[in-house]
């Protein structure tokens, strides 16, 4: 225990836990650095922050409902198809075509929350693996509607505002995918700290203890999967709207074993496991895929091997655990 | 050792039910664990429930509180029939129980595990716009049952961390925190030294004179000491009950259960 903390009273004490820490408004202002620091990347710093956003929502159910999902990027797909369809079909406007990819994929993750949310471990993530897997089968079959294979083609997002453009410089992409993550941010963090949040920790810690305690855990699980499932829809969307194309690998297993591999990496369960796990694993792709373009998952394994074995929370667990030792003496 | 609770029970005897079974029956396979068991609770009522291994007192528990669901018979709260309701509904109308092994929130400290159980009670656990923090008289609440349990000063530890005896303690503490009307506590002090078992005890018969209270224990002194009433489990079945004196005296108890004890 901090010595710092038997001076609080219980409310100051629970208050103090959502209280913006110095670190936390550095990593924010340095998202921002990109703009400066490295212009040529801004496309890339745009993929982070959309994967970062997916990883978050994924942290949202997994980090701190325990609800193990191997077929998150179901939502994702989602999102993107349909801010992509919409785009086409209606208009190119960019934030309602953001509303409605994250609508529809809320809607599906409403209804699917009623299997998932009875199961636990094995049997959920194969549900969760099966739904993936369905998702991507329709949107390859459905070629019509989503251009299968071939990646849905002729979407066309207006300038934002109707002012800044989407760029091939990125500079629209990247501002425009990092406020949402940021936005996003906020809420979900507002979010953990909540009852609600205590709830989902309490899931996660003891799942049998719940009824005990009056809790409907089930009830719980439904609204923090419909919540994932809206922001990895918001997610999606903004990849199909800035990169001006929905490939079929967006909603694909690969996808959802990614964001899983990041979150682990950065830390399950701590809000900022995902980006951080997002920057690294996007970082790395880009690094290695330059040195070797077809064996980099080879160096990924290599890091997530290494670090669950030497940081079993993710290296924001295992730089939380140095910090506090650190702090004690 | 210290006389039974005895002066409860003709305060009892006047006082209504709190909590009724009739006919409940379970069976795990061809293995009958609750057979035709008929319980009644008074208000106020402090009830201990005895039996050798697997004589189906957990089991019983685990019926009342709907972890398992019976083959036959009827639950009733203060009247009301809660056979089929699911276990959190049964919490919310007032019955609570604690586990014989610690099933708690690993990673939660005790603050923050009591004061999630206030905030379900409350109805607080649907928000998330608001921080845990802002909730001053749900946090009041927790502490006030932490304090009164002496977990006061040992508050923001995390739970894996508090000792064994402490963890025994936060079990109550939960249960407490759901305002329950009837509490079934499953071995509230195993595992815990001899010594320190008293205290637990002590701490659970200075709550409130409303609560009624049914609890499973090995230890025969705390038996008669805490309980007005004994309920002699065997088989699944109800083989006695009675006044501790009663079954004190009782030749039977002591050949199915005080015997065994003293030679195993």
């Amino acid at each position: 225990m901090p010595p710092k903390a038997a001076a609080l009273s219980p409310q100051a004490y629970l208050q103090a836990q959502s209280h913006w820490h110095p670190l936390e408004i550095a990593f924010w202002l340095a998202t921002l650095l990109p703009f400066f620091l490295f212009p040529d990347y801004l496309s890339l710093a745009s993929q982070i922050a959309i994967t970062a956003l997916f990883a978050l929502s994924l942290d949202l159910i997994l980090g701190y409902a325990g609800v193990v999902s191997l077929g998150h990027a179901a939502f994702f797909g989602i999102g993107a198809y349909t801010a992509g369809i919409f785009s086409i079909h209606v208009w190119g406007e960019p934030f309602s075509g953001l509303a409605v990819g994250a609508a529809v994929a809320g809607a599906f993750g409403y209804a699917t929350s009623f299997i998932v949310s009875r199961f636990r471990h094995l049997t959920l993530i194969m549900i969760t693996l099966g739904l993936g897997l369905l998702a991507h089968e329709v949107a390859n079959k459905a070629h019509w509607l989503t251009g299968g294979s071939d990646g849905l083609q002729g979407v066309r997002i207006w300038p934002l505002f109707g002012f800044f453009k989407f760029d091939l410089y990125g500079y629209t992409a990247y501002a425009y995918s990092l406020a949402a993550l940021f936005v996003m941010f906020l809420g979900v963090r507002r979010l953990v700290h909540s009852p609600f949040g205590l709830a989902l920790r309490g899931i996660r810690e003891n799942w049998v203890r719940m009824p005990a305690i009056g809790a409907d855990s089930r009830s719980h699980i439904r609204t923090a999967y419909t919540i994932a499932a809206t922001i990895a829809g918001v997610a999606g969307a903004i990849l199909a709207q800035t990169t001006q194309t929905v490939a079929l690998e967006s909603i694909s297993f690969q996808r959802s074993a990614d964001v899983l591999v990041m979150l682990v990496l950065g830390g399950a369960g701590r809000l900022y496991g995902g980006l951080v796990g997002a920057v690294i694993f996007m970082v790395a792709r880009d690094q290695f895929s330059g040195i070797a373009p077809q064996y980099w998952y080879f160096w990924i394994g290599v890091l997530l091997v290494t670090v669950v074995m030497v940081l079993p929370n993710g290296i924001l667990g295992g730089l939380s655990h140095i910090y506090a030792r650190w702090g004690r003496k | 050792m210290i006389t039974p609770a005895l002066p409860a029970n003709d305060a009892i005897a006047n006082r209504a039910i709190a909590l009724t079974t009739r006919g409940l029956s379970k069976a795990f396979g061809s293995l009958p664990v609750a057979r035709d068991i008929e319980i009644n609770l008074p208000v106020g009522a402090r009830y201990a429930l005895i039996g050798p291994n697997g004589a189906g007192k957990t089991t019983l528990i685990n019926l009342m509180t709907g972890m398992v669901a019976p083959n036959a018979g009827q639950i009733l709260l203060g009247g009301e029939d809660i056979t089929t309701l699911a276990p959190q509904e049964r919490v919310r109308r007032g019955l609570a129980r604690t586990f014989q092994i610690n099933t708690l929130f690993a990673g939660l400290n005790a603050l923050e595990a009591v004061t999630l159980a206030v905030a379900e009670r409350r109805g607080l656990s649907g928000q998330f716009w608001r921080g845990v923090g802002s909730h001053s008289e749900a946090i009041d609440e927790a502490y006030e049952i932490l304090r009164k349990l002496r977990l006061g000063e040992f508050c923001y530890q995390v739970t894996r961390e508090l000792p064994y005896g402490r963890q025994r303690i936060l079990e109550i503490a939960l249960a407490l925190a759901t305002r329950q009307k009837v509490l079934l506590l499953d071995e509230p002090a195993a595992g815990v030294p001899q010594e320190e078992s008293g205290d637990i005890f002590e701490a659970v018969a200075s709550l409130s004179d409303d609560l009624t209270l049914l609890f499973i224990e090995h230890d025969m002194h705390v038996v008669f000491r805490f309980a007005s009433h004994i309920i002699v489990l065997v088989g699944g079945a109800i083989f006695t009950e009675g006044s501790p004196a009663e079954i004190a005296a009782d030749p039977g108890v002591r050949e199915v259960y005080l015997g065994k004890r003293k030679h195993g």
